[in-house]
Order: C-alpha cells, then sequence, then structure tokens
C-alpha cells in the first residue's frame, strides 16, 4: 500500500485520513527551541469538503488515496443519478449520487465539459467550469427604461437554478454565472 | 520552491538577495571587531555529534558527523584559554525541510567571557539591531508567554496534554505537548521581538540552571520566527554527563539512534569551561526578515532542492 511520509506531504497530494480521501492544502514543518519535529497540516476532506487542522511527527506516514480529477462531459440525470462521460475517447461513463453532484447540479448542462472527481474510480464529487452560459427559461418580464438603478429580480435557467439578475433580462437571454457564487455575471446574448 | 527539473541549475535567489547576505557578513564582522571578539574556524566534519534528542545529524560514509553547530569546538576552545570568539559556520539537521529550514543552513555562534544571560541578550539586541533597524525589545518568561497565549501555567501538565492534544496530534507525549504548544506562542509573537528566558529545567539543553529552578536560557523570537537561542553556560562537567545521560535516554524513548557522547567536550569541560555565555544566530532567517523574505529559499544561493 502506498503510503506519503511527511517530508513527501506538499500542497494538492492526496491521502486517506480516517477512511476519507483528503487534499493536502497546506503543510508547514515547524520545530520550537530545542523541540522535536513536527509538520501542521491542514487538509479538505474530498467526501464532506469540510477542512481539518492535524499535526504528525516527523517521518509519519498517510496512506495514499487514489484520486484522479478527470474532464467528463455530462449526459443526463435519471433522477437519482448523473451520469457522465469521459472525454478522453474512451466513451466510459460513470454515474454520480446526488451527494457527490452537491451543488454542481444547479449548473450541468447536457454536452457540457465539467470535472469529475474519482476516489477508487467512484466519482465522490463534480466541478462544473467557474463560468457557464445558460439561457432564462422564466422571469417577469422587465421594466423599459429602469436599467439604472441597478433592481434586481429572480430568474430560471435552463438546469433549474435561479440567479438574480438586472430587470432587463428576458426569457431566452443567455447569462454568463459564475458558479463558485452563483451569481448572474453579465448577458450574452438575447 | 517548485521548479522545472531543466531550470534545477538556477540559483533559488536573486541577486539582491546574494548582495544582501554579502553586506550582512561584513556588517557582523565589523560588528565583532569593534568590540574585540576574535572570529575562528572550527571543524565541519567531527567524529562526535551531539545527543541532542530533537536534532538528527548526517554521518558520512567514514563515520564522521556534519556538525549541527560549532558548539562543541568553540567550547573545546574556550577551556584550552581561548577569548571571546565567534564563528559563521555552516551547520547541518537531518530532515529539517521547510519554510523557515534548509537541511544546511548558516549558523552565527559566539561566546562572551564573564557574560550572563542579560549581558549576552543586550549584546544579540545591538547586533539584530544594526543588522534590521532598532527596535525595542520585550522580554517574556516561558511562564509568561504560555500564560498570555493559553492562559495555563507552565509547569500544569494536565493543561499542557489537554492544549497539545487540540493541535490534532495523536497521543502526544508531555515533551510533545509543550514543544507544540512552545511553537505556536512563540510564531503567534507577530510584529515584534521577544526575548523568552527562564525555561523549564528539563528545557535546559547546555544552559546552567538558576536559582528559581529555571534554564539561564533565552531564544529571541522577531516577527514570529525564532533567530537565536543563548545560554548562561553550563560549566559544571558532573551536570553535562548527567545531562548528556539523560538526552541518551530521551533519545531512546523517542526511538531514534543511539549516539555516543562527546568524551571530548567532557574532558574540556573537566579541564574547566570558563564563566561565559554563548548564543546561536540563524543568519539565513535574519536575512529573511530583512528581505521580507516568505521562504528560506529566496535568501540562499542554492537551497536543498537545488544544492
Amino acid at each position: 500500500m502506498a503510503t506519503y511520509s511527511t517530508n513527501e506531504f506538499r500542497p494538492g497530494l492526496k491521502v486517506i485520513l480516517e477512511g476519507d480521501p483528503c487534499s493536502i492544502l497546506d503543510n508547514e514543518f515547524v520545530k520550537p527551541g530545542k523541540g522535536q519535529a513536527f509538520t501542521r497540516v491542514k487538509l479538505r476532506n474530498l467526501i464532506t469538503g469540510r477542512v481539518w487542522e492535524r499535526t504528525y511527527r516527523s517521518g509519519e506516514a498517510l496512506e495514499a488515496a487514489d484520486v484522479l480529477e478527470t474532464e467528463m462531459e455530462f449526459l443526463y440525470d435519471d433522477g437519482e443519478f448523473w451520469h457522465f462521460m469521459k472525454t478522453d475517447g474512451s466513451f466510459e461513463q460513470v454515474a454520480a449520487g446526488a451527494a457527490a453532484v452537491g451543488e454542481a447540479k444547479h449548473w450541468l448542462l447536457a454536452q457540457e465539459k465539467c470535472s469529475v472527481t474519482l476516489w477508487n474510480s467512484d466519482p465522490i464529487s463534480v466541478t462544473p467550469p467557474n463560468f457557464v452560459e445558460l439561457a432564462v427559461t422564466r422571469t417577469d418580464p422587465g421594466l423599459r427604461g429602469d436599467t439604472a438603478q441597478g433592481g434586481v429580480k429572480p430568474a430560471e435557467l435552463a438546469t433549474g437554478a435561479t440567479v438574480r439578475v438586472p430587470l432587463f433580462i428576458e426569457i431566452g437571454d443567455v447569462l454568463r454565472v459564475d458558479t463558485r457564487t452563483g451569481e448572474y455575471v453579465s448577458r450574452v446574448k438575447n | 520552491m517548485p521548479h522545472d527539473a531543466a531550470d534545477d541549475w538556477r540559483p533559488s535567489c536573486d541577486v539582491a538577495a546574494l548582495r544582501e547576505r554579502g553586506r550582512t557578513l561584513a556588517d557582523i564582522r565589523a560588528f565583532f571587531a569593534e568590540r574585540g571578539v576574535l572570529e575562528v574556524q572550527t571543524p565541519v566534519l567531527g567524529a562526535h555529534t551531539v545527543v541532542d534528542p530533537a536534532i538528527d545529524s548526517m554521518a558520512t560514509r567514514d563515520g564522521r558527523f556534519l556538525q549541527t553547530s560549532p558548539e562543541y569546538h568553540m567550547k573545546r576552545l574556550l577551556a584550552a584559554g581561548a577569548p571571546s570568539i565567534y564563528r559563521i559556520a555552516p551547520a547541518f539537521r537531518a530532515g529539517e525541510a521547510g519554510r523557515l529550514h534548509n537541511p544546511e543552513f548558516t549558523m552565527l555562534e559566539w561566546y562572551r567571557l564573564g557574560f550572563d544571560a542579560p549581558a549576552l541578550m543586550r549584546e544579540v539586541a545591538a547586533l539584530v539591531d544594526l543588522l534590521l533597524g532598532e527596535a525595542p525589545y520585550v522580554h517574556l518568561t516561558c511562564a509568561a508567554l504560555l500564560r498570555a497565549r493559553f492562559d495555563i501555567d507552565l509547569d500544569d501538565t494536565a493543561a499542557l496534554l489537554e492544549i497539545g492534544a487540540g493541535f490534532g496530534l495523536a497521543q502526544p507525549t508531555l515533551d510533545e505537548a509543550f514543544d507544540l504548544v512552545l511553537a505556536d506562542a512563540l510564531g503567534a509573537e507577530k510584529a515584534r521581538r521577544v526575548f523568552v528566558t527562564a525555561f523549564p529545567a528539563d528545557q535546559a539543553a547546555l544552559a546552567r540552571l538558576g536559582p528559581d529552578g529555571r534554564a539561564a536560557r533565552f531564544e529571541l523570537i522577531v516577527d514570529g520566527v525564532e533567530i537565536a537561542n543563548g545560554y548562561h553556560e553550563l560549566t559544571d562537567a558532573a551536570e553535562l554527563a548527567e545531562r548528556f545521560d539523560a538526552d541518551a535516554l530521551r533519545r531512546q524513548a523517542r526511538g531514534k539512534d543511539a549516539v555516543a557522547p562527546d568524551m571530548r567536550l567532557l574532558a574540556a569541560q573537566r579541564h574547566g569551561l570558563p564563566d561565559c555565555a554563548g548564543v546561536a544566530m540563524g543568519l539565513d532567517r535574519l536575512l529573511m526578515l530583512k528581505l521580507g523574505a516568505r521562504d528560506i529559499a529566496d535568501v540562499i544561493a542554492f537551497d536543498w532542492s537545488r544544492a
């Protein structure tokens, strides 16, 4: 079983901690005065997203996690699973449950690419592109001439997500949205 | 520092850092020349090394050791009648690599005959003022430092263990808990210069014990970074032998390689180490502070990954 010793720790390294795959965010070697050497580590649990802080004695090791972040194309969801296909030409498909897809479900549009994290070949998380372009399917009619005051209203997008948009946005407009914040960025075309 | 293999012939620091290092070395030599302290050279490879339980030496194939500090050779010089001396030397410690550590680093170590810890702290402050610019110095005992940071008593082992466990180390020993608590408290002293004094007796290393039972040892922290460690030196040879034995036991308990004590240092101290205070200062870290560098590699010509 592959392991990583403290002197191999570096940001981005994938390890197993308490049974879950984690990604090292930050590691620092500390050694006070005449004291012993430790490595203090911040890790993100790739299943829960929670950040853990741990301290290891120099030379301690963690089991390596077989974690792969890969580009995939979203195909469809069947109500229970979201189906993705590898873009490496293998046409291999994986099915991700709601826990793995999480908030990404608001931004997944069929035939669009996204990043899927696999642990022992099973999907554990899905990350949409930072920016997506989605059409507005439903919103109240805008008030012409009211563009200057920066008023907002809700708009439902093709994926079912709702974002707050300026009053001039109409059904059929394509919007650029930041998936990290869920915020409207601009109107791409109408 | 991450870098391309094809590019790793290049230095890890820039020309400005080289210039600053050169100037700093010249300033240090001028500082000691003015004070009548003699520069000496001592072996970098020795037959013996330190028994210190938290330091791992690098051994050569012929059984010698790269020196973890010039301390033992310098003390043998003092025992043989040398005046106050200083040494700018490479020092080597296996496994110590990180943002503030390079396994090979540059140490400035000096010994002052007739000085006690307060006198040496004043001289350390004068040198740091010269190199980094003048600033006030705060003096805190180890107990006051921990009380301020964690509101605990230095001798309260249960509290130390509880707070030590909070750093996420599995089943810390009391030693480990103390080290983590101290490291955190030292690192938290951002944006000021602090002399930490009066260490617990088991943290004395080679400092003598004061009448209060605390070690006459000090550390200088500048902006959260440990810069210097000094002692009013232990001169009692019998006590030195006892500490060597205690350190050997600690090494054993921690599963570290056994190290034979340096009998030549013991013999020198039996002959007689004069009353003196000594301090070791990390020159690379001083340069980091001077240049505002984030990583020690930024002030070393070729850091560990390129050397």
